[in-house]
């Protein structure tokens, strides 16, 4: 049942969102074709003003990565009442965020894994469990995951999820339909998107789109790009009406790439492993050779 | 050497010769020693019980059954107090092998064998509770034969410091099994490798103390300013020293009593002399580790913040269990207080404690709705590991020459001899 009404807000909000962009908005950067020879690599727009609130994009996410199906009051629009997480069960979700100029119409965004340039989980991971590929996804490979949930810590968005409730646990995030890009197609929810609410193509092309939405429509958007350079810049970026801590983004996250700030330690380590044995090997020298002479005089006392 | 050195009879029953009668002398040393019904087992027993039935759930159901971990505090007690507290608890070992071994104070001698022994105990048992927290723990051996090394992780670095620390630290303690087995051949050898073994383990113990702390740098928008800092790896490794000292005093303050009957004769006011020389540096360290505390604050222009409840949670953290037992640790020194001395090491330990907890669990997503408690399974399967971890101590106190002093190869093999 819920899925016919969502074929039709399809529909309904396809031609709501060529109004409601204008024309030539919903632009190139919605129909880029993947290519995987492409050494620039992928991220995604969201343009919270398009977003409808459909949850297309939701339920593609589950149909694709194969995750538990949810029971039918799940689709009720209720379930945005209150602004959710993500949980081992789903990738993505779309949340509700009040609208101060018009309660009317409330703001819509989503939440899933920022795919950052730099990631935080993927420099924590000590057996590269999480990676960032040169595509662009930070993917996950169980196989190599030890479930120390140290990705989890690190991880400035609290993506990463666990199962706590399996005894064969795993992390499950988001990993950016890696599986579509490799055949050359869009991720799911990009593809299910109406509304070019989630636009996909190059990092470099969406940042130009996103500039240009935001000069070309005075007034319309916050003047940011959430992704731009939080923690070192993300693959997914949004645009907004209104500050984005209003639409549940974190703030206070800092522009340095996460990694970087272990980088110090982890410098010092091989100096450490250097010079400290010299040290320490210099020092028992020079002791053990007092302790040789206090022995020395020790047994000329007693001999005396 | 006029000074002789009184074994007690038992140590030395090793005379293994061959494997039958290794199997042999293994047998008859795993036999239960002394009364069954001590307190100490009355209250330890049950824990190891439940504990050992909560395990099992725990790997049966997983990991959410026993705990209440949850997807935004994915760390509890287990690493929070089990591995970060325990492993600043375990750094007596790399503190008085340098004093000992490098420096060569033989003062701390009588005391080493015991220090190295809960360290690398600790380390076991540590890693032993880690299998329990980790989700997945058939791959924990990936970061060390795995084709994937993630050489952009602090937790890498800490696993194969923590490994190869755990190697030395065996080293370090095994003269004390050769002697045990009788294995003087062995015993020579191992006595000559001792001090690469400390050197190596000095130095690898500097880099996962730190490194622990270092673990944490990836956490910067979720600590609370006043425990955040760029410099928590110098932190941790300084404050380790003390930790590690005031945990020499304690454990050995308590062994002393406990296993009196295993001590040389007429070492007793050796021991006092020990306790006193070990607050001198537990003292020193804090002075240096608060005096960095403050520049940490102001550099961070964070004094502000100290006005708040969770600046006064840090004030009570500082001030409470860092200056004020070095100033007993002072006091003591000054007063030639043994007690006193006792005392301040207990609080130092509280401290410690404290300063690891709330790093890793306390100040920890401090303003967020929901706050992470540990569940009573947690706090029981704890309870249990610390349990056998005391249970191998008292085995291996009660068996093996950990207790009395070192002995030379040849002393000891013209003492067997006599009896």
């Amino acid at each position: 049942m819920s899925f016919k009404r969502r074929d039709f807000l399809k529909v309904a909000a396809g031609t709501a969102g060529l109004a409601l962009l204008g024309p030539g908005k919903s632009a190139d950067a919605s129909s880029a074709v993947p290519n995987p020879n492409n050494p620039e690599f992928f991220g995604m727009l969201i343009d919270t003003t398009a977003c409808i609130g459909c949850r297309a994009c939701e339920q593609a996410c589950g149909e694709q990565n194969k995750l538990a199906e949810q029971p039918a009051e799940y689709w009720d629009d209720k379930t945005m009442d209150q602004p959710r997480d993500t949980t081992p069960d789903t990738y993505l979700v779309v949340n509700k965020y009040p609208n101060p100029a018009d309660p009317s119409k409330p703001i819509f965004s989503r939440k899933q894994c920022m795919h950052c340039n730099q990631p935080a989980c993927a420099s924590a991971c000590l057996v590269k469990g999480l990676e960032k590929t040169k595509e662009g996804p930070v993917n996950y490979d169980k196989t190599r995951c030890m479930g120390c949930r140290y990705c989890m810590i690190a991880c400035p968005f609290d993506i990463p999820k666990f199962n706590y409730d399996s005894p064969t646990p795993v992390i499950s995030k988001c990993v950016f339909c890696t599986s579509r890009l490799k055949n050359g197609e869009k991720p799911a929810c990009a593809d299910a998107c109406p509304t070019g609410a989630t636009l996909f193509g190059t990092r470099r092309e969406l940042l130009e789109e996103a500039k240009k939405r935001i000069y070309t429509n005075p007034g319309k958007y916050h003047n940011k790009i959430y992704g731009e350079n939080e923690v070192g810049g993300t693959g997914f970026m949004y645009l907004s009406s209104v500050p984005f801590e209003q639409i549940g983004m974190k703030k206070n996250i800092g522009s340095t790439p996460y990694p970087e700030d272990t980088l110090g330690f982890l410098f010092s380590v091989p100096l450490v492993d250097v010079l400290w044995p010299a040290l320490l090997a210099g020092l028992y020298s020079i002791s053990k050779g007092k302790d040789a002479e206090n022995q020395k005089d020790e047994k000329e006392t007693h001999h005396e | 050497m006029s000074k002789s050195i009184s074994i007690p009879a038992q140590t030395y029953t090793g005379n293994v010769r061959d494997f039958g009668s290794l199997v042999t002398f293994l047998i008859s040393q795993l036999k239960p020693r002394g009364k069954m019904l001590t307190p100490f087992n009355i209250i330890t027993a049950p824990i190891i019980l439940v504990g050992g039935v909560l395990i099992v759930i725990r790997f049966w159901k997983g990991i959410g059954y026993v705990s209440n971990l949850s997807q935004e505090f994915p760390w509890g007690i287990w690493i929070g107090f089990d591995v970060v507290t325990g492993v600043a608890f375990a750094a007596g070992a790399y503190v008085l092998t340098f004093v000992v071994d490098i420096l060569k104070f033989k003062k701390y001698e009588p005391v080493l064998r015991a220090t190295v022994l809960n360290g690398l105990l600790a380390y076991v048992f540590y890693s032993g509770a880690l299998l329990i927290d980790i989700g997945r723990p058939w791959n924990i051996v990936n970061p060390i034969i795995g084709n994937k090394f993630g050489f952009s992780s602090v937790m890498f670095l800490v696993a194969w410091h923590f490994l190869l620390y755990m190697i030395c630290e065996f080293l370090e303690f095994a003269p004390a099994i050769a002697e045990w087995l009788g294995w003087w051949k062995l015993r020579k050898f191992l006595h000559a490798i001792t001090a690469g073994a400390v050197i190596l383990g000095i130095t690898l113990s500097t880099l996962h103390q730190a490194g622990l702390g270092s673990l944490f740098l990836l956490a910067r928008n979720k600590i609370h300013p006043l425990w955040y800092s760029q410099h928590i790896p110098m932190l941790f490794f300084v404050s380790s020293i003390f930790a590690g000292l005031s945990i020499v005093i304690i454990e050995s303050s308590l062994t002393h009593r406990i296993f009196a009957h295993r001590l040389p004769k007429g070492n007793h006011g050796g021991h006092d002399e020990i306790v006193l020389g070990l607050s001198k540096g537990a003292a020193g360290t804090m002075l240096a580790y608060f005096f960095l505390k403050i520049v940490e604050i102001v550099h961070g222009q964070n004094i502000h913040l100290l006005s708040t409840p969770m600046g006064q949670w840090y004030l009570l953290e500082v001030l409470g269990f860092v200056l004020f037992p070095a100033f007993l640790f002072l006091s003591a020194i000054k007063r030639r207080s043994v007690k006193m001395a006792q005392f301040a090491a207990v609080l130092t330990a509280l401290g410690i404690m404290l300063n690891r907890l709330n790093i890793s669990i306390i100040a920890f997503k401090w303003d967020s709705p929901n706050h992470y408690y540990p569940s009573w399974h947690e706090v029981v399967i704890t309870g249990a590991i610390i349990s056998i971890e005391l249970w191998a101590f008292r085995w291996i106190v009660n068996r093996m020459p950990v207790l009395d002093e070192r002995h030379d190869p040849q002393e000891v093999k013209m003492n067997n001899r006599r009896h």
